[in-house]
């Protein structure tokens, strides 16, 4: 089906350049947005370039997943493919060929994280007009979505490049937008700025041991480039600059991805800046983040090198584990919703670490279908966060008593997103977490899946609190009239709640994309 | 459309048709929709190719056939879909949104897992017959019909439990989920799945949900629950443990012991659930000779007795409809008013009692000769004892003092059409498959549908020697009974209750969940201070580590952070360090 996209839909020079195109459109357009006069119409212009990005991500998928025939069907068309081999598009920068020029490389792997990021993206710019309207100053509004197209932008290059510094480079364009853009949430509440400020220290940490790591890399190797390092690390496996190397980078992308205990940035920079912010980030940032850290540790490195399988053993399943329950019990003690959902967010990242750490092609794409299922009902839960905080202003538990019968829509799609997140049985969050259990049995680890089950119960515990204050309590404010969210943001809000029951009943979709971007890099590292 | 009416189970549609019936409140809409469905899920059985996949699943890794048609499930499917348009047609009177949808939802649910081609559908619709049924019992509206029915589904969810586990051990063992005969009961996955089959086909001693139960459901209750889930057990049984030999004595105790309780049971549908485990009885023991044509007696025994004992509880369903009751000692001389009733009760009766011409004869002959030709002398012995039981209690009880007998001086209105119609055409049906073969009907047409149909084919019922064996065994059984009722030694109608096996778990289980009571009473409040007490500390302790103000988050951000990072870089270089490479 999404090979029609190919033959039938996309002109060649969208095939033969989606992958720049998807970048660079967004950055170049961000700068523009400078020259614009109004808010509205930036807003008008930023839904434009991320569905424009959308559209060069399915492009990207489609080329990724196309067999030999719809391959060569194109290249007799005379469409320039940049297939490297099946499976894999490889674009050089500037027609610089990769050992010296940059090279975006997409494999099933990064296609999928593409997907997301643009469709959150694209979802996300569709709805953020009320709430950037109300929440930021006019004569700002259009410089937020230039900082909000160059965050886009980075975001997708960290999960587009196949070059170890251009990522470096991505994730600072992409951390250094965010922190501007969650500063701005000082018009509604001036604990945005240390929250910013700590944002800003630490997002600085994460990203300098990842250059160092980086740094040592490329001293051993001479080399930047991801297939490079894969094709020469196994020669320097006991060569300690490497390991090095991968100690910064693991504990530097960890970071960036919000590995307990390095999270603490994250639920004050997300419970205090502005709505859509929060919303977009909680639904990409970290996700781009574990990505690249799914790239290292799979390609660049290999779970065949002993002191990558002892740091799974050591350093990153208990760390997961900490972060599910660690995480799980401060969501429970919250007051503030938001920062509720915060430190949820960071236990389900554990979540995924654990599936990760499993270093199976079961437990990766369990990992990889919980990130899928996590962005879709956490950017869900926030997107309904932000209707309430436009329409009732209040982010406590006791501002969202009786909220059920007030905003029944919203609240209505907060709570498939809340049970999914939960993991009740027809929601996607119930799907990746039976396949992230069954992963972990297979692989042996009984008290990782007890684990798993505890915490969900510690979810069912505080989004229970969320959605019996929502439905069964009076509010506490009896003026609280009837009113909804706007139209503009029931739409994507709804749309991610449907998504999440569609997965729940029928996986199929991202259960192929996740179990394709496993197999896409496992076994790809290089072997003893 | 075509592939849709091919590959589609016909028990998906009758499931979908019984979800939106409970919806729509037009009544003629309805029960439209509640004939139509049947007939489209015939029509649907007759296009599908046989021994294919014809429609699978892959979910979560697992594969799953949804739609698999055989010679063995081809006529209970048959049976089930023509079960559930009589039914239907049966409750044309009424207007009961819950009792139509889940009628046909239950009807559904066991055609669709007779079709099932692999465990984890078959236990999907499996429970769902036992969730669908339930509402048939709990519909009656009494206070007995209320703790029957709660009883009723704690065993048949105890089945699925059941069941369930042992696929979970089956599939741990062969890593496949396909519905396959096992080889012994030793392992104990099969023992599982044994005992969960055991349950809804009423084994003995699992058998007391059932008298339990049928006897309480309303009206149309009764009907609906005779013809599906035991029989749904039966082809469980007959696909996954054909041959076993302990089946042959568990289904010869099965016919025999419920002949004594039906005997003296004074409640007539309560008479006819014993007699359906009687009849269940000859296809369990017909299942475990396992001889190609005992599993075709089995089958066929399956498909007549079906119509026969669904007809039979449609007579006594009328009467209890018009009368009020159903108990033997206020019945009597019924057939002044309700003639066709009674016309349709009595081939009923003839047809279980296996009278020649009649469907339970061709059926009930193939079993019994499969059994004598292996072999099992005292098996065979039992089963006829059983045939002359069935003969006296459901051939001649319930037509005798529901409509002859003692006058009870009830005169009331004959049964409303769409009963004598559904009764018609069971009747009719009973007829057209006892007869020999004449245009590709008569006992030839069911014949052709059994599983083994060369086997079938080559078996003729109608000898010298059935006819004579049978009828000798029924005159005398007849002989028999009349010299009883001649002498007052029959036992009488009169009300009263039947201890049977089912009174240990009534009693002692109520007695125990009275005992545990009054000790939680007093026990738990002491528990639960110190539970409380003890949670408090917990709870007081958590809160102190994660909440807000709690150690977590305390200090200075920032430098904190900055901390741990140090600390977790030391370890990761530790640990690539300190890893010996090879």
């Amino acid at each position: 089906m999404i090979e029609s996209i190919l033959t039938h839909l996309a002109p060649a020079w969208a095939i033969a350049h989606a992958a720049p195109l998807l970048v660079v459109a967004p950055l170049v357009v961000a700068t523009a947005l400078v020259f614009v006069p109004s808010g509205r119409l930036a807003w008008l212009i930023s839904i434009l370039t991320t569905g424009a990005s959308l559209f060069f991500a399915l492009i990207l998928l489609a080329l990724v997943q196309a067999d030999t025939v719809t391959l060569a069907a194109l290249a007799d068309a005379g469409i320039q493919t940049n297939m490297l081999r099946e499976g894999v598009v490889s674009y050089a920068i500037g027609g610089w060929a990769p050992p010296v020029g940059i090279e975006f490389r997409i494999d099933a792997l990064n296609a999928m994280i593409l997907l997301l990021v643009t469709f959150i993206g694209t979802l996300a710019s569709v709805f953020s007009w009320p709430t950037v309207n109300a929440e930021i100053r006019t004569e700002k509004q259009n410089l937020f979505y230039g900082a909000y197209l160059v965050c886009f932008a980075g975001l997708a290059g960290v999960a587009i490049t196949g070059d170890a510094f251009n990522l470096f480079v991505f994730l600072e364009i992409s951390s250094i937008s965010t922190y501007v853009l969650v500063a701005l949430g000082a018009g509604r509440d001036r604990r945005a700025l240390p929250a910013a400020f700590n944002y800003l220290v630490m997002g600085t940490i994460g990203a300098t041991f990842y250059v160092i790591g980086v740094g040592f890399l490329f001293a051993a190797t001479g080399t930047l480039n991801m297939a490079d390092y894969t094709a020469l690390l196994p020669e320097l496996v006991g060569n300690r600059t490497v390991q090095a190397g991968f100690a910064f980078i693991i504990i530097g992308l960890g970071l960036k991805a919000a590995m307990w205990p390095l999270h603490q940035w994250l639920p004050n920079a997300y419970a205090y800046a502005p709505s859509f912010v929060t919303t977009f980030l909680a639904a990409t940032a970290t996700k781009v983040a574990l990505y690249a850290l799914i790239r290292f540790l799979f390609t660049v490195f290999s779970p065949a090198y002993t002191f990558e399988t002892a740091s799974f053993d050591w350093l990153i399943a208990p760390l997961a584990i900490a972060a599910m329950v660690a995480c799980s019990f401060q969501a429970v003690f919250q007051t503030d919703v938001r920062r509720t959902l915060a430190y949820s967010s960071v236990a389900q990242v554990g979540y995924m670490l654990l599936g990760v750490s499993l270093a199976s092609v079961f437990g990766v794409s369990a990992g990889l279908l919980h990130l899928m299922n996590h962005a879709l009902m956490k950017g869900g839960l926030f997107m309904a966060m932000a209707g309430i905080v436009l329409t009732y202003q209040g982010t406590t538990l006791r501002d969202f008593a009786g909220l059920g019968r007030s905003a029944p829509w919203t609240m209505t799609a907060f709570a498939i997103c809340a049970l999914s997140l939960i993991g009740v049985p027809l929601t996607a969050g119930f799907q990746s977490k039976l396949m992230l259990l069954q992963a972990t049995f297979t692989a042996g680890w009984w008290w990782a899946s007890g684990v798993i089950v505890f915490s969900s119960v510690l979810a069912v515990i505080y989004m229970g609190r969320i959605l019996e204050a929502v439905f069964f309590k009076a509010p506490e404010n009896p003026r609280k009239v009837r009113k909804e969210a706007p139209l503009l943001l029931l739409i994507p809000l709804w749309v991610l709640a449907l998504a999440n029951l569609w997965i729940g009943l029928d996986a199929s979709f991202p259960y192929d994309l996740a179990r394709n971007a496993a197999e896409a890099v496992i076994g790809v590292g290089g072997q003893q | 459309m075509t592939a849709l009416i091919e590959t589609l189970n016909p028990g998906f549609v009758l499931v979908l048709a019984g979800i939106v019936g409970l919806f729509i409140p037009m009544q003629r809409v309805r029960q439209g929709l509640m004939v139509i469905a049947p007939l489209v899920g015939i029509y649907m059985l007759t296009q599908a190719n046989q021994s294919m996949e014809l429609a699978t699943a892959h979910v979560l890794g697992l594969d799953l056939v949804l739609y698999r048609v055989d010679s063995l499930n081809f006529i209970f499917g048959l049976a089930f879909l023509i079960a559930a348009l009589l039914n239907a047609i049966y409750a044309l009177h009424g207007d009961d949104k819950l009792q139509d949808g889940m009628a046909m939802a239950y009807a559904g649910a066991a055609v669709a897992a007779a079709f099932a081609g692999d465990f984890l559908t078959l236990f999907v619709f499996w429970e769902l017959t036992a969730v669908s049924s339930v509402f048939l019992i709990l519909r009656a509206g009494t206070r007995a019909a209320y703790f029957a029915s709660m009883r009723y589904l704690a065993i048949q969810i105890l089945s699925g439990v059941l069941l369930l586990a042992g696929i979970t051990y089956v599939y741990q063992a062969s890593g496949a989920l396909t519905l396959q005969a096992f080889t012994s009961l030793d392992e104990p996955g099969a023992l599982l799945v044994f005992l969960a089959v055991g349950i809804k086909a009423a084994f003995p001693f699992l058998h007391n949900w059932l008298q339990d139960s049928y006897p309480k459901a309303t009206v149309v209750g009764a009907v609906v629950l005779s013809a599906f889930t035991t029989k749904l057990a039966v082809l469980t049984c007959a696909r996954l443990f054909p041959g076993f030999d302990i089946l042959i004595w568990i289904g010869a105790v099965m016919t025999v012991f419920p002949v004594f309780f039906a005997v003296i049971e004074n409640d007539l549908r309560k008479v006819l659930a014993y007699s359906l485990n009687n009849q269940v009885g000859f296809m369990i023991c017909a299942i475990g000779v396992g001889t190609p044509l005992a599993l075709n007696g089995a089958a066929a025994h399956a498909f007549a007795h079906i119509i026969y004992k669904a007809l039979l509880f449609m007579s006594m369903g009328a009467v209890l409809y018009r009368t009020g009751t159903a108990k033997a000692s206020e019945l009597g001389g019924l057939y002044k008013s309700m003639p066709f009733t009674a016309v349709f009760c009595l081939i009923g009766a003839a047809s279980i009692s296996a009278f020649p011409l009649f469907s339970g004869f061709v059926a009930k002959s193939l079993t019994m000769s499969a059994v004598a030709h292996e072999g099992y002398v005292v098996a065979w012995l039992m089963l006829l004892f059983a045939s002359a039981g069935v003969l006296e209690h459901s051939g001649i009880k319930i037509p005798y003092f529901a409509f002859f007998g003692h006058d009870s001086g009830k005169r009331v209105k004959e049964a409303p059409f769409n009963m004598l119609l559904a009764m018609g055409l069971a009747s009719a049906i009973c007829i057209l498959v006892g007869l020999p073969s004449f245009f590709g009907l008569g006992y030839g047409w069911l014949y052709n549908l059994l599983p083994y149909p060369e086997v079938a084919n080559h078996y003729e019922p109608f000898t010298l020697g059935h006819i004579l064996t049978q009828m000798q065994l029924l005159m005398l059984a007849v002989l028999a009974f009349i010299l009883l009722k001649r002498f007052g030694l029959y036992p009488p109608e009169k009300p009263g209750t039947i201890l049977d096996t089912d009174w240990a778990y009534r009693r002692l289980g109520f007695g125990f969940a009275n005992w545990a009571g009054t000790v939680w009473g007093k026990a738990g409040p002491a528990m639960t201070r110190v539970a409380g007490l003890l949670a408090q500390r917990g709870y007081d302790r958590i809160e102190a580590v994660f909440s807000p103000r709690g150690q977590l988050s305390r200090g200075p951000l920032t430098g904190g952070m900055a901390i741990w990072t140090a600390a977790l870089l030391g370890m990761a270089m530790l640990l690539s360090f300190l890893t010996v490479q090879h």
